[in-house]
């Protein structure tokens, strides 16, 4: 059942006069604070400066393979760009994107609670993922790094003479910001929910939240030690993964991918909280089977945690393995159909409409199907050793991490923005921004999944010249995306002071955080709530105007 | 859900904020001291499972070489020093008995005893590493130091009356790879030796001012955790390294 629900007038809408913005001022209100929402600000400057940079290493990426040959870079230089590209976007800007941002902003509100349980681990997560940036940006200075993203043994540890020891230790001391983060979300959600707000009155944002944190705090670690062994072999001469010395390599990729596969969890699963939260409030609808794709979240990660050999089909693991391992990894797919599929029945039959966050879940919704669609390409043995290595690998992940993730962050940075900030973005403006986004999107890597499927590789700065075409459409896309990623960062910034007053639930959802003002006080809420209806409750919502509180 | 308890009771036991007598030591986003303690110590128990995992990286490095190179894990194995490994896991076993006398001493309020035995605790601590530093001393006398200037004659030839089993060359070489585990896992286990050390000195300061026996123990008992962990993962290690076939 959908309710009819008719959003507010905003004409009438007034800036609270108090609220966490205007609490205390000056720099040093910022740096050390408290608040998880001034964090989640912070979080939100940093993780926008990170994407530039990897946007801009992206680009040149796209650049030098506008033509065959190798002639705006050298081998070694794009090797460079590659590496730096995927650093900088998997561990400084995909993984603590939403969490970080929009989780650690709306999270504990949406439960009831005044804070996460620990703020000043909280804030200790940001001078951690700044001190893992400052990391990377030396490696950068000094001359950068050109291992991959991966820090493949034994290249990483014998072959090449650049900073792994410095990227390594950014990526370790970034691991530890996540693995806070993760452990602060967790214990907020069993610790610090309201009177009455039961596991299933959770709104599904929270419950991804929730799986994602936990491979957080279970992956991260693994991550952690394997880089400390790389940087070891290469320092002190220890021998854990050098064959010389008898060490396996293969041990290496083991350890690294049970962290690296659960790490596209840790990435998209916070998105797909998002899409839960933006198909409901645009449809007027509760999320359809809101148990399953609440434990559908679960599942993704407890099966994330048992695929990580589908990256090694092609490295000599014995066969029955690898069957094991495919088999597996064609599973995840279960749980990802079932949300699909339930928010499409979320949308059957709702009044839906299409404000920009859900133009952004649209989006999500196509690119993050074919993105899973190929993943199980991917994962059946006989297509991964003719595919992996090609672009269509690379088509593949963009499609689930940018199509799939990045996508719903946009989706989520504006269903979120008036409750941050207090003001609307100029909404014809941002309509255009997620059309170009997706128009951009398409064109820079369907083109890959054509490429890769006719056989050229990844990871090279020439090609031969049949394959040219093809790259010259996606160089032309990704020059459409760019301007479609630069249009929120510009009408985002205008709106902070031109904005219209957005008014405490510009779009009549459900949600805790809706139900009090824009943008919060410091303490969130004046008296705790108590919570008496269920997730995605609109008749409540149309019929009761005022949230119990405690005393 | 045991925190359904709280919830309910916080339904029921309707009080405006500002009636509540707070405990000086709750922080204002918690409702209670309680639901702030419970938080803590489930922090910390997640806080340990990152470093299980941390740790389980290293265990099954070390699980896959000793199948693979068993002859050379038990060379390897029986050039450690029985002696000073035992008597380092007495030390420690020690120390951790001592923490928890110290959490008992910080419920009970008494300053003197957790004073006490914080001071016990730290002075182990010292001990541990310096018996650890003394075993390192004799790995590069002995030339056992993964790297280039590492020996394996004595694996090829070893001394008669040592009664040890003499290894062909390239398995010799693997011993290699046990004292790079044996470094790694050791090593990484006292750099959390030396960051509890580290964090005693705090407590022993602030247990001096009095701070932690006047209700407020939950920083003793999240270290005693911690403490306990560390301990823990050298009882793990002790028979790995140097017990691996001792006659
Ligand atoms: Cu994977």
């Amino acid at each position: 059942m959908s309710t009819i629900v008719t959003l507010p007038d905003q004409t009438t809408a007034k800036l609270p006069k108090r609220n966490y913005i205007n609490n205390e001022h000056g720099l040093m209100s910022w740096l050390l604070t408290g608040d998880h929402k001034r964090i989640a600000m912070l979080y939100l400057v940093s993780i926008t400066f990170f994407f530039l940079l990897g946007g801009f290493f992206a680009g040149m990426v796209r650049l030098e393979l506008l033509t065959p040959q190798g002639d705006l870079m050298s081998a070694d230089t794009y090797n460079k760009m590659f590496t730096m590209h995927g650093i900088v976007m998997i561990f400084l800007f995909l993984v603590p994107s939403v969490p970080a941002t929009l989780g650690n902003f709306v999270l504990p509100i949406m439960i009831g609670a005044k804070d996460l349980a620990f703020p000043k681990i909280n804030l200790l997560s940001w001078y951690l993922y700044m001190a893992g940036g400052i990391f990377t940006i030396a490696a950068l200075v000094l001359g950068g790094v050109d291992t991959g993203w991966t820090f493949t043994t034994p290249l990483s540890t014998h072959y090449l003479n650049t900073h792994v020891v410095t990227t390594a230790t950014a990526i370790f001391v970034a691991g530890f910001s996540s693995i806070f983060t993760g452990l602060n979300f967790i214990v907020t959600i069993h610790r610090m929910r309201a009177p009455g707000m039961t596991w299933f009155r959770l709104p599904l944002f929270i419950w991804s939240q929730y799986a994602a944190s936990i491979l957080m705090v279970l992956g991260t670690p693994v991550l952690a030690i394997s880089i400390v062994l790389v940087a070891l072999e290469r320092t002190i001469g220890i021998g854990v993964f050098d064959p010389t010395k008898g060490g396996d390599p293969l041990l290496f990729q083991h350890l690294f991918w049970f962290y690296s596969h659960p790490a596209v969890y840790i990435m998209i699963l916070p998105g797909m909280g998002v899409i839960s939260e933006v198909i409901s409030t645009f449809s007027r609808k509760r999320v359809f089977g809101y148990t399953a794709v609440a434990f559908s979240s679960v599942a993704i990660a407890l099966f994330g945690m048992f695929v990580w050999a589908h990256h090694m089909f092609i490295m000599g693991i014995s066969n029955y393995s690898a069957l094991v391992f495919s088999l597996l990894s064609m599973l995840v797919a279960v749980p990802s159909a079932i949300k699909v599929f339930n928010w499409g029945f979320t949308m059957q039959k709702g009044s839906i409409t299409f404000e920009t966050p859900m133009l952004y879940a649209m989006g999500f919704l196509g690119l993050f199907a074919i993105g899973g669609v190929t993943g199980i390409f991917l994962a059946a043995l006989g297509m991964d050793i003719m595919l992996t290595e090609t672009y269509f690998i690379v088509a593949h992940f963009h499609f689930v991490m940018v199509g799939g993730m990045l996508m719903a962050f946009l989706s989520g940075l504006h269903f979120w923005w008036p409750k941050m900030t207090g003001r609307m973005y100029p909404e014809s403006l941002s309509k255009f921004a997620a059309v170009v986004t997706f128009v951009g999107f398409v064109l820079t890597f369907f083109p890959q999944f054509l490429v890769g499927y006719l056989g050229m590789p990844r990871r090279y700065h020439a090609y031969p010249a049949e394959y040219q075409v093809l790259n010259v459409l996606s160089t032309a896309g990704a020059t459409v995306l760019g301007i479609g990623y630069m249009l929120p960062i510009l009408y985002l910034g205008w709106s902070l002071k031109y904005g219209a007053i957005a008014g405490n639930n510009p779009w009549q959802a459900t949600g805790l955080e809706w139900q009090i003002q824009s943008p919060p006080l410091t303490e969130n809420f004046v008296e705790i709530p108590i919570v008496e209806q269920e997730a995605y409750d609109y008749e409540w919502l149309a019929h009761q105007k005022e949230v119990t509180t405690v005393g | 859900m045991a925190n359904d308890a709280t919830t309910s009771m916080h339904s029921e036991v309707v009080a405006p904020h500002d009636v509540h007598e707070h405990p000086w030591y709750q922080r204002h986003h918690f409702e209670t001291a309680e639901q702030q303690r419970e938080a803590a110590s489930f922090g910390m128990w997640l806080f340990l499972l990152t470093e299980i995992m941390f740790f389980g990286g290293l265990f099954m490095a070390y699980l896959l070489y000793r199948n693979w190179y068993y002859d050379a894990f038990v060379s390897g194995s029986n050039t450690l020093s029985l002696f000073l490994g035992t008597l380092n896991t007495v030390v420690l076993i020690t120390s951790s008995f001592t923490m928890a006398c110290g959490v008992w001493a910080a419920e009970t309020r008494k300053k003197g005893m957790l004073l006490l035995f914080l001071g016990i605790t730290l002075f182990l601590g010292f001990v541990f590493l310096g018996i650890k530093g003394i075993e390192y001393k004799e790995k590069f006398d002995l030339n056992h130091v993964p790297g280039a200037h590492f020996d394996i004659s004595e694996f090829v030839n070893p001394p008669a009356h040592s009664h040890e089993k003499p290894l062909p060359v390239d398995m010799a070489n693997r011993t290699q790879i046990y004292f790079s585990l044996y470094f790694a896992m050791t090593g990484i286990h006292a750099l959390h030796m030396i960051i509890g050390i580290g964090i005693l000195f705090v407590l022993l300061y602030k247990a001096w001012q009095g701070v932690y026996t006047t209700g407020y123990v939950q920083p003793i008992e999240n270290f005693g955790l911690y403490w306990h962990l560390v301990d823990i993962v050298w009882i793990f290690l002790f028979p790995l390294l140097y017990l691996i076939n001792r006659h």
